[in-house]
């Protein structure tokens, strides 16, 4: 048996700053340890502070999931204060925390994860000369149609929320920009192009077609637009079978409106289906750079290891539901939302997995922002006022681009006491807890095929997450 | 051929992630049109791990030529100056020491961003992580880099502030300097293109802010200084000359001005949605006005507030339109 050590860094193409270090036995990952390189400290920033200000400086966390952070901060507030958003605030939050998770969705696609399939190493395979015309970094012809696509799709927060990212239009009773009739007219213009767009080149299909698919073996007949070369890729290097995860999905709910979630909130164990108690969540800090015990967001703390001490190895901390590891996103939205192609996808749960669920989930996203436009009515209220308690506790749970984030808040004398967030890629890419148990990502890795210094095999697994490593620690 | 190396320092990627919204023409095109090559960015190149090393390694030894070192986010010193708040994954080193050894080799060096310029965000609430801007710590000239620093060209850090950028001020700057212009800069190093304006310029709520038709909550479309924060009137950007995201901006989307292309605005000593008064009067005066004069314009035109605006201003549309004119 021929044993090593590889530590695979700088990790680009993931937001953020990650290492993943692997011992290799036999030419397969026996171990793997992923590191979050970059502390700031966001928690800490915040005590001490104007609750309101949360609404400035949690956004500013990430810049790719900027609204995510901005919706969980005013669902927070929202809470300690016992005010939800209007209906139309509602719709127009959930229309721009859409926009961003769709755009999301099409960078991670196009920029982050299919890159690796024009390289060299697959030059051979009866696909590469196309994934080199479409995907070269930088060069290929889709990317550049995509980072067009999204820009225009971007407007959507031009017209609703100021600018992208950062933006303080989200607010605990809605939004602050009332759209009027010609704001309905454009966004639906707006849409309607990207939707165009989706359906031209990236799918080349209907969307609703797409969203119809009942099964993954459907879903590898699909035969149009730059999904039907993921696909055929997937299946020539098996990327179904490829950094599998342990079935166990979480997800906050998508989208609140009047109605409630229009993307489910629960959980799915080992295909049982289950509801999610807050209240089961610890954040262990045993593997982590970070002094003091495992708790409740409510009663954590940030306290960082100067000494960067062992047996610590990352600056994330490892959250847990029901002493559980969890894997978030948008495969975990979908299966908990039921949709049959997840369900049927999540039965490998690997990188065709998640990457499919992601381009499921593009296309669902679209409709249903196509029906908010449609939804919005001209000259109703779009936001209510409050005001914040002197004493009180806030809990935010929402779902990102990447899956569960939430925010817990704790005012004390008019002032942020303490405030915890979770972010998706805690979740995913969380190092062991206390019990010796691996994170999704690292147990994902174990048996993946290593060859070479930067093995492919190792990125196709780690990017299928779409991590966001700057929201991770925060 | 310009050669550009970009690095993603202390910070949120919110500057990359604006900088794709660049359009017509969108940013890859951009900088193929400009004639520079992106040797290495981490969100958008090919090259991972030991092929990114060997990039970031052969630039330090001098084997290849850096022409632009575009910095994204503050550069964290702690803890007790190790700078291993952020390692540099795979290096073995903090990217602060990976910053000291590549800027020397540029021939320009922009901060890209507030944090990259003076700290920023990063650096807020007590500055947990000891962080600082490339050659500004907040408002006070020397950073990373002493005030005397300066890149191969012979200039300072050029300072591109903003929370984020728009894309179109760090477009504008890179193209400028691939074509050997000269970027005439301000006193905090910002390129005067933009920072000779005032977010104030252009604002949609100018008729308001004239007759000082105060916004009182946040939805309603009166100015926002009087009470919401806003610091429009001392806040360089061209923000409301060129839009962003098709046709946005702060105040347009209806909230404050937190005056994000300045040192330091991560701490106001007040709420950002709050306007510090003394004795009812807001503290910040706008840029350049004398306060006597200010103090008796506002006092005149808010008596003088037209139905119309002053309801307008408490609403969260117009309710009273324009009254109509008929031609003579």
């Amino acid at each position: 048996m021929t044993q090593a050590r590889l530590v695979v860094g700088p990790f680009n193409r993931v937001e953020g700053d990650l290492e993943v270090t692997l011992d290799v036995a036999d030419g397969h990952v026996a171990r793997a340890q992923v590191n979050a390189p970059l502390y700031r400290g966001f928690e800490r920033m915040l005590e001490g502070r104007d609750p309101r200000d949360a609404l400035v400086i949690t956004p500013r966390i990430c810049g790719i999931c900027s609204i995510s952070q901005s919706a969980a901060a005013a669902r927070a507030l929202g809470a300690a204060m016992g005010l939800t958003p209007t209906p139309q605030g509602a719709i127009a939050t959930a229309l721009i925390h859409a926009a961003e998770n769709v755009a999301d969705h099409l960078t991670h696609f196009h920029l982050f994860f299919m890159p690796d399939f024009a390289r060299p190493d697959y030059s051979g395979r009866p696909w590469h000369l196309r994934a080199v015309e479409r995907f070269t970094a930088m060069e290929g012809s889709a990317q550049r149609s995509a980072v067009q696509a999204r820009a225009e799709l971007l407007h959507v927060m031009g017209l609703m929320a100021g600018k992208w990212p950062h933006t303080l239009a989200i607010q605990p009773g809605g939004v602050t920009r009332a759209p009027g009739p010609r704001e309905k007219a454009r966004l639906g213009a707006t849409l309607r192009a990207f939707r165009r767009y989706l359906e031209t080149v990236l799918f080349g299909g209907r969307l609703e077609d797409f969203c119809a698919l009942p099964d993954a073996a459907a879903l590898l007949r699909w035969s149009g637009g730059d999904v039907a070369l993921f696909l055929e890729i997937a299946d020539d290097l098996g990327l179904h079978s490829l950094g599998r995860g342990a079935g166990r999905f979480l997800s906050f709910g998508a989208y609140p409106t009047h109605e409630g979630p229009c993307f489910a909130a629960g959980s799915l164990m080992q295909g049982q289906p289950g509801t999610v108690r807050p209240a089961d969540i610890r954040e262990d800090l045993s593997h982590a750079w970070m002094t003091g015990t495992a708790a409740h967001p409510l009663d954590g703390m940030t306290i960082p290891d100067e000494a960067m001490g062992d047996p610590g190895y990352s600056w994330c901390k490892a959250p847990r539901l029901a002493g559980l590891p969890m894997e978030v996103g948008a495969l975990a939205r979908q299966v908990v939302d039921g949709h049959p192609l997840a369900l049927s996808l999540a039965v490998e749960g690997g990188v065709l997995a998640r990457v499919g669920a992601r381009l499921l989930e593009l296309a669902r996203t679209q409709i249903l922002m196509e029906r908010w436009v449609a939804d919005l009515v001209p000259g109703e209220s779009f936001m209510v006022q409050g005001s914040l308690p002197r004493d009180g506790i806030g809990e935010g749970l929402v779902e990102a681009a990447r899956g569960a984030l939430g925010h817990w808040i704790r005012i004390r004398n008019g002032r942020i006491a303490t405030y915890q967030i979770i972010a998706p890629t805690t979740w995913n890419f969380s190092p062991r807890d206390a019990q010796g148990v691996a994170g999704p990502l690292e147990a994902a890795l174990e048996g993946t095929p290593v060859e070479g210094p930067v093995p492919l095999a190792v990125q196709h697994v780690v990017r299928s997450f779409d991590p966001c490593m700057v929201c991770t620690v925060h | 051929m310009t050669t550009l190396l970009w690095l993603q320092a202390s910070g949120c990627g919110g500057c990359t992630m604006s900088l794709l919204c660049a359009e017509s023409p969108g940013v890859i095109e951009m900088l193929e049109d400009a004639g520079i090559r992106l040797l290495w960015h981490p969100a958008l190149s090919l090259e991972t791990g030991a092929e990114a090393r060997a990039i970031l390694d052969d630039l330090a030894e001098g084997r290849t030529v850096l022409d632009i070192l575009c910095v994204e986010g503050a550069i964290a010193r702690g803890p007790l100056g190790t700078g291993r708040f952020q390692m540099l994954s795979g290096t073995g080193q903090s990217l602060m020491h990976w910053v000291q050894r590549l800027a020397p080799k540029a021939r320009h060096v922009v901060a890209v961003g507030t944090c990259a310029a003076f700290g920023g965000v990063t650096a807020a609430g007590g500055n947990p992580t000891d962080a600082v801007g490339l050659q500004y710590d907040g408002a006070h000239a020397g950073g990373l880099f002493t005030p005397a620093w300066r890149s191969g060209s012979g200039a300072a850090v050029i300072n591109v502030a903003g929370c984020p950028t728009h894309p179109g001020w760090v477009t504008e700057t890179l193209m400028m300097l691939a074509a050997g212009e000269t970027i005439a800069v301000d006193g905090y190093a910002r390129p005067r293109f933009y920072a000779d304006h005032l977010v104030h310029h252009g604002c949609p709520k100018n008729e308001f802010y004239e007759y000082k038709a105060s916004a009182r909550e946040l939805s309603e479309q009166g100015c926002m200084m009087e009470n919401l924060g806003c610091i429009g009137t001392q806040a360089v950007g061209d923000c409301n000359i060129r839009p962003w995201n098709g046709e946005g901006s702060c105040t347009r989307g209806g909230y404050p001005c937190v005056n994000c292309t300045a040192p330091q605005f991560e701490d106001p000593s007040h709420a950002f949605v709050d306007t510090p008064k003394i004795t009812g009067i807001p503290v910040g005066l706008p840029t350049d006005m004398p306060k006597a004069w200010f103090m008796a314009l506002a006092s005149l035109s808010k008596a003088a507030t037209p139905h119309r605006i002053g309801t307008n201003a408490r609403s969260d549309r117009v309710v009273v339109p324009p009254t109509l004119r008929k031609p003579r």
